[in-house]
């Protein structure tokens, strides 16, 4: 019994502080400016859409990653998983939710579009630290 | 010798937990949150001891045993108390420490006499008993003082980004493993999903307070009310 009330507990919580911890990731990058290189790469030229997720992820596979970079990316896609399903169940029901999802998930390609964005720079400085060695 | 997949996943905990430490000196954080990189510097210590008894020893020894369940103990302790520190960075303004650290004994306290209420009937091997059952309750102690400390973040308008962060990712992580000894408590044939399971869960925080001390600087902002679940 007293298991099973933990369970229950710790999954809830657990969500709330899932979503608001993917929530401050997003906040915390919303502000930077996409330069114009990643705007013409990802084509996100005003606001992003949810749709352009998997291909900017992509994208970000192509570029050496780094540890701390890593977590950031791995919990938005979990966040994005999660919008997608509340996307095909709940959001069906309640109209105002699908909108809400569709801003989440606009917000988490952004999201990714930065980290785009920081990993092109890591690679460019590693090469130029390279070409200079 | 545990596989090749779970040295993988103990190796990149190991390198995350060093990039926690390094990207906190380097940007300056080590001293302001000294507690939660004490907490990292003992899970390397932990890490590396774990791996001399394993290959020494071998996995299914009772001192790997042993020393598992007791290091584990000792580092919710000192996790429990790196999470009383944010509550003092949060109360910081109001001259609180002194409370919060009276407050944080006593649940300690409490929470040990209850370990210890539920575990007395077993005579066999009473103490690491006693230390395996202490770090699950307190696991989910430090879920529900993580949950009440976002509650206060909420309420005061507390907008320093990555103490945010810092105490969310936290909270995820105490909730994940709260809910992993819950399941395996119900279901303990489950036990051989769920095990390793903790070792990934582990990675996690590391990951996200390297990614808090190196990608956010002391003075970023937010608003914390756009973060909740439930718009306030």
């Amino acid at each position: 019994m007293m298991a099973a009330i933990i369970l229950v507990c710790s999954v809830v919580f657990l969500l709330q502080f899932f979503v608001s911890y993917s929530r401050s990731l997003i906040a915390a990058s919303i502000k930077h400016p996409l330069s114009a290189e990643v705007q013409d790469v990802t084509g996100i030229k005003t606001s992003a859409k949810g749709e352009d997720f998997a291909r900017v992820v992509q994208l970000l596979h192509l570029c050496p990653d780094r540890p701390e970079d890593r977590s950031g990316i791995q919990a938005i896609g979990a966040y994005f998983g999660l919008l997608g399903f509340v996307r095909s169940s709940v959001a069906r029901l309640v109209p105002s939710l699908l909108a809400w999802t569709e801003t989440e998930r606009g917000q988490c390609t952004y999201f990714a579009a930065v980290t785009l964005e920081r990993r092109i720079a890591f690679s460019r400085d590693m090469f130029a630290q390279q070409l200079e060695g | 010798m545990p596989g090749p997949f779970a040295c993988f996943i103990w190796f990149i905990g190991f390198l995350c937990q060093a990039a926690v430490l390094v990207c906190a000196l380097k940007k300056g954080a080590f001293r302001r949150y000294l507690l939660l990189n004490l907490y990292m510097a003992g899970l390397i210590a932990v890490d590396l001891g774990r791996y001399k008894i394993l290959s020494e020893y071998g996995q299914g020894s009772t001192q790997y045993l042993y020393f598992y369940y007791y290091s584990d103990a000792i580092l919710t302790i000192f996790l429990y108390f790196a999470l009383c520190t944010l509550y003092s960075h949060v109360f910081s303004e109001m001259n609180a420490e002194r409370y919060v650290k009276m407050g944080a004994l006593l649940l300690l306290g409490g929470t040990a006499i209850f370990t210890y209420a539920v575990v007395q009937q077993s005579t066999a091997k009473l103490v690491t008993h006693f230390a395996a059952e202490l770090s699950q309750n307190l696991y989910f102690v430090g879920v529900v003082l993580t949950y009440v400390l976002w509650g206060a973040i909420l309420k005061l308008r507390e907008t320093r980004t990555r103490l945010i962060q810092l105490v969310l990712s936290l909270g995820v992580y105490f909730s994940l493993l709260a809910a992993n000894y819950a399941i395996r408590n119900l279901y303990p044939s489950l036990s051989s999903v769920f095990i390793p399971l903790v070792q990934i869960f582990g990675t996690f925080l590391p990951l996200a307070w390297a990614y808090a001390f190196w990608r956010l600087p002391e003075e970023a902002r937010l608003v914390p009310s756009r973060l909740a679940v439930i718009p306030r």
